[in-house]
């Protein structure tokens, strides 16, 4: 199908890109990378009046280290994260989502801040901002304010960033030398949005855990962490018994959703058997 | 209708300058507009492949992106491919193994593999699959088209290791 009509105006600033939107009296979106808006409107989905086209705005470009932390600007595809220096010594869980993302052709657009304000429960992204306990920087006419990826994910395809807000950038805390870290997910078929998806960042010494961050998408409505599974690994040798525990522990943590092709006890068995994967990896990495 | 805006933007080589509505996809655009049909609309989702074509040196969904976005990008579709030494090759190797039946998914195919291979993609039959997962053949099977790519890479492998 084709998309219905609308304008199209080019932002070449923030201030352009809040001025255009007011203009465009709650009928105006933004357009980053287009792969989440350009097939909606061929399919109809949705219809905005006019469409703000972002990708020109200079702050939102580039991934540069500051103050100990990773800044990567909103505009970044996910094939430059995937290829970036920077992210890959300090955001290897980013890294190593980055390939599960679609296929090769849409990470070529696809930007990681439309990724993140898109919000898709089945999207990897969001889960590793809530992993790397990301800040999210977001631009408003009044001025820019941090959100941390907790608070980020509010529902279903609804984030933080209100509309006419814009993400700017996302805030890493750079990984030190005894981060470890391990992304892996389920699908039916390579590229497919995921069944279940895990991103576990843990602090490892002496065979021992600290600082445990584990978080699944397709899970429900947002991206969850699940303490239950966390408090299990904190301050634990890293070892066949604790895996087992940790595992457990995700009952009491996951409610998943209602979903007659991936029924709640089967999402719940496949997140334990990724879990499992997982942390099994990083033992078997350290010994 | 909404009013048309200006685009300019490098189009196999050469600069094109032209007036497009906005909701005109690249995919569109370049076949209505411009008569260039190598590029074929599938599903119109970014599911399928058949509309890829490299913007900025690396293939992207021409139905997945407006052509208001191609401003300032330089877009090569097949037709702009055929001096490329390595499409000729890729192309030979498809005609030799019967990777085209229909030839609705083969733009795309081309596409890919020309990206795969020029990347440094290996033989390995499972990155091939991986590199193709975002192509769609209704027709083949993929073995043959597989077959194809790694026999080229197989080459270009060879030919590295020469020089
Ligand atoms: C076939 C296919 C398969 C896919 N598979 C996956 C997958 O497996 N995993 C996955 O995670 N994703 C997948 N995607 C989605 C892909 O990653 C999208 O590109 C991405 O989710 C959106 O990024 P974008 O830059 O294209 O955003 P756009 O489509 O331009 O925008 C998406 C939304 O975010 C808003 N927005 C964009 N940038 C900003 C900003 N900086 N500030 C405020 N609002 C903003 C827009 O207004 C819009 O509402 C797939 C897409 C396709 C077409
Ligand atoms: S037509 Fe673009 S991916 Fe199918
Ligand atoms: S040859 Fe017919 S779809 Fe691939």
């Amino acid at each position: 199908m084709k998309a219905p009509a609308f304008t199209f105006e080019r932002a070449p600033t923030l201030g352009d890109a809040f001025d255009l939107f007011e203009a465009g009296g709650g009928e105006a979106i933004y357009l980053a990378g287009g792969h989440s808006v350009v097939p909606s409107l061929a399919l109809r989905l949705q219809a905005p009046e006019t469409l703000i086209d972002i990708a020109a705005i200079p702050e939102l470009s580039g991934i540069r280290e500051e103050a100990g932390m990773l800044r990567i600007g909103a505009m970044t595809r996910h094939a430059e994260i995937l290829a970036d220096p920077l992210v890959a010594t300090h955001a290897p869980l980013l890294a190593m989502a980055a390939p599960h993302v679609a296929h090769p052709a849409i990470r070529n657009r696809g930007t990681i801040g439309g990724n993140l304000c898109h919000a898709d429960p089945a999207s990897e992204f969001p889960a590793v901002m809530l992993a790397l306990e990301a800040e999210m920087e977001i631009a408003a006419p009044e001025g820019h304010r941090r959100v941390p990826a907790r608070d980020f994910f509010v529902d279903l395809y609804e984030t933080a960033c209100a509309p006419g807000e814009i993400l700017v950038a996302l805030h890493v805390p750079v990984a030190g030398p005894a981060t470890r870290c391990a992304f892996d997910e389920i699908s039916r078929r390579r590229g497919d949005y995921a069944m279940i998806g895990c991103a576990v960042q843990i602090t490892l010494e002496a065979g021992r855990i600290a600082d445990p961050r584990v978080a699944f998408l397709s899970v429900g409505a947002t991206p969850r962490r699940v303490p239950g599974c966390e408090a299990v690994l904190h301050d634990a040798l890293l070892s066949a018994a604790t895996i087992a525990k940790a595992q457990d522990a995700l009952g009491a943590d996951l409610d998943p959703m209602d979903d007659p092709n991936v029924p709640p006890a089967m999402r719940l068995h496949l997140a334990r058997v990724l879990l499992g994967r997982l942390l099994g990896q990083l033992e078997n990495d350290h010994v | 209708m909404s009013e048309q805006i200006p685009l300019s933007f490098t189009l196999n080589g050469k600069p094109v300058a032209a007036f497009v509505e906005p909701r005109k996809s690249l995919a569109d655009f370049l076949r209505e507009d411009r008569a260039l049909t190598a590029t074929r609309l599938g599903c119109e989702m970014g599911t399928c492949g058949a509309c890829l074509v490299m913007m900025d040196g690396a293939p992207a969904h021409a139905c997945l992106v407006l052509a208001a976005q191609a401003e300032g990008a330089e877009i090569t579709t097949l037709e702009g491919q055929s001096e490329d030494a390595l499409m000729a090759d890729l192309q030979a190797a498809f005609v030799d193994r019967n990777a085209a039946q229909c030839g609705f998914c083969t733009s795309g195919m081309l596409t890919t593999a020309l990206a795969y291979v020029r990347q440094g993609g290996t033989p390995d039959r499972a990155a091939i699959r991986d590199a193709l997962s975002g192509n769609y053949c209704r027709c083949t099977g993929y073995e043959a088209i597989v077959d194809a790519i790694a026999g080229v890479a197989e080459a270009a492998m060879h030919k590295e290791a020469a020089a």
